[in-house]
């Protein structure tokens, strides 16, 4: 309770029981709620074993083709949102350097650039990626995997590319000026103070924000399942083999379990990572820049 | 540009029917994420662990998994309603959980000794409530709150790709599939659409972040 004690005094005696008939009260509120919904889910069939048997049941014919075709989705996303992920923080940090470098009139691009795609809902992006690729005749086969992976990848891209560039810059930003002056007062040029004192710094304190980040890309892998971009990845799988059972409630669920697993392990590990730095992450650091961790789709 | 120019009162009406899942997302998610926040901070043991539950598990959620949820899963259990109002509801449940977060974290930021002082002097629950630490928290949630909004606009895209039909995002789908035109064109007067909304609506907390700042 350390953390709301601003809004409570030191509950005493009255306070306690009042906490504790609160808390009865409520638990049975919400086990009348879920008797409910287990009520009316049972009513409606939605236990019957042949809606769950191709997911739990090894013994029927269902089972291992279900859940190897989970797999080859899983690893269809993880791949995305790692490809995604890595080329967002090169093409980010150079954004991001690019507009902390460059002179009043050089930015205006790189500005222009980073305000364009961080307005632009990530679904458009990506939609306005594969079709205008296609459009132009723009050949993505050259790249190894199939070409709907790299529309997917390209959109994420530019659109979490320019959220890293921000995030740096607000990295950046969190560092005492005097790290600066320091090193350009030692003779090193511009270039050489943001490349071996500014951002090896700023890496430290973005770490956090870049795993809450990697939350937001895995999250929106998913967007392909809505737009109809033909790339068979975690949730598109998972529509499909529903489809097939006729068991939308029990594949959604499962297939919302292993995004759940994964985000709450990748963002305990930012939380973990960010308490071991022992430095306030840059999302709490007050850059003028306010970086919504972990959002997305 | 033509099909853009052209069919100005399409994308008009799509820019207006956008604006308008907005709007309830808007209220809605702010009416749920505050109770959910409230159920947080609350002395009451079981109340706090349903907010932390929700807040887990929708966080953690991609808003398409919410959104297919509402649309197929719920039909099975016999409630049935128009994907407007399945989408809507889903961006709702989707907010609410950054929206709560945002919340608490302005509750977090005001000091505990504010909230001592004012008991020190004698003030009951309410007033320290309602006079010192609120107005405080308030203030706090400003900036991260009209972040997760204005991430909450550009997702109301995803719940037009979704199929509600009729706002901006199905101006673009009638005209490039029912219509034949080109993708390039008709996409970017969609995604100006989407432009207007989300940097005006960045302008505009700019502008409130600038009122309600409080120098500590």
């Amino acid at each position: 309770m350390s953390q709301t004690s601003v809004l409570y005094d030191a509950p005493g005696p009255r306070a306690v029981r009042r906490a504790r008939v609160g808390t009865a009260v409520a638990l049975l509120a919400f086990l009348g709620l879920g008797v409910l919904v287990v009520l009316r889910l049972a009513d409606r069939g939605q236990f019957d074993a042949e809606l769950w048997n191709p997911w739990f049941n090894p013994s029927t014919d269902t089972f291992s083709q279900v859940w190897e075709l989970v797999g080859k989705g899983l690893a269809a996303t993880l791949i995305a949102a790692a490809l995604a992920i890595v080329l967002s923080l090169v093409v980010g940090v150079l954004l991001g350097v690019a507009r902390m470098m460059l002179g009043r009139v050089l930015r205006v691009p790189v500005v222009a650039w980073i305000e364009l795609f961080r307005g632009l809902p990530v679904v458009v992006t990506i939609v306005f990626v594969w079709r205008a690729l296609v459009e132009l005749g723009i050949d993505v086969s050259v790249l190894p995997g199939e070409p709907a992976l790299w529309y997917l990848v390209i959109g994420l891209t530019l659109y979490n590319s320019v959220i890293i560039a921000e995030i740096l810059r607000a990295g950046v930003g969190s560092l005492p000026s005097g790290q600066r002056e320091a090193a350009l007062a030692v003779g090193l040029t511009n270039g050489q103070a943001m490349r071996s004192i500014l951002l090896p710094q700023a890496f430290r304190v973005m770490l956090p924000a870049l795993i809450s980040q990697l939350v937001v890309v895995l999250k929106d892998t998913s967007l392909v399942a809505v737009i109809g971009l033909g790339y068979l990845e975690l949730l598109r799988r998972g529509n499909l083999i529903s489809q097939s059972l006729d068991n939308p409630i029990q594949s959604l669920l499962i297939i919302g379990t292993i995004f759940i697993v994964i985000n709450y392990a990748l963002s305990k590990l930012a939380e973990y990572v960010e308490r071991r730095m022992g430095r306030a992450s840059v999302s709490s650091a007050g850059g003028d820049e306010q970086v919504p961790a972990g959002q997305g789709a | 540009m033509e099909p853009v120019l052209d069919n100005l009162d399409l994308y008009w009406e799509g820019f207006l029917r956008s604006l308008s899942i907005i709007g309830w997302s808007l209220v809605g998610s702010l009416l749920l994420g505050t109770l959910i926040a409230a159920f947080r901070v609350s002395p009451v043991a079981s109340l706090r662990a349903f907010g932390s539950a929700w807040v887990t598990v929708v966080r953690n959620c991609p808003l398409t998994i919410v959104l297919f949820f509402m649309a197929f899963g719920l039909p099975e259990l016999g409630i049935n309603t128009s994907f407007y109002v399945f989408g809507v509801a889903g961006l709702i449940i989707y907010t609410s959980a950054f929206v709560c977060e945002a919340i608490r974290s302005g509750i977090n930021s005001v000091s505990a000794g504010q909230a001592e002082a004012a008991r020190a002097i004698g003030l009951p629950f309410t007033q320290t409530l309602t006079q010192v630490v609120l107005p405080q928290a308030l203030r706090a949630t400003v900036p991260p709150l009209g972040s997760v909004q204005i991430a909450m606009f550009k997702n109301s895209a995803v719940v037009g790709a979704f199929g509600v039909g009729g706002d901006l995002w199905s101006a673009g789908q009638t005209l490039t599939s029912a219509r034949g035109f080109a993708y390039i064109p008709v996409l970017t007067g969609v995604a100006i659409g989407y432009l207007v909304i989300t940097l005006s609506a960045g302008a505009l907390l700019a502008v409130i972040e600038r009122k309600v700042a409080i120098a500590r």
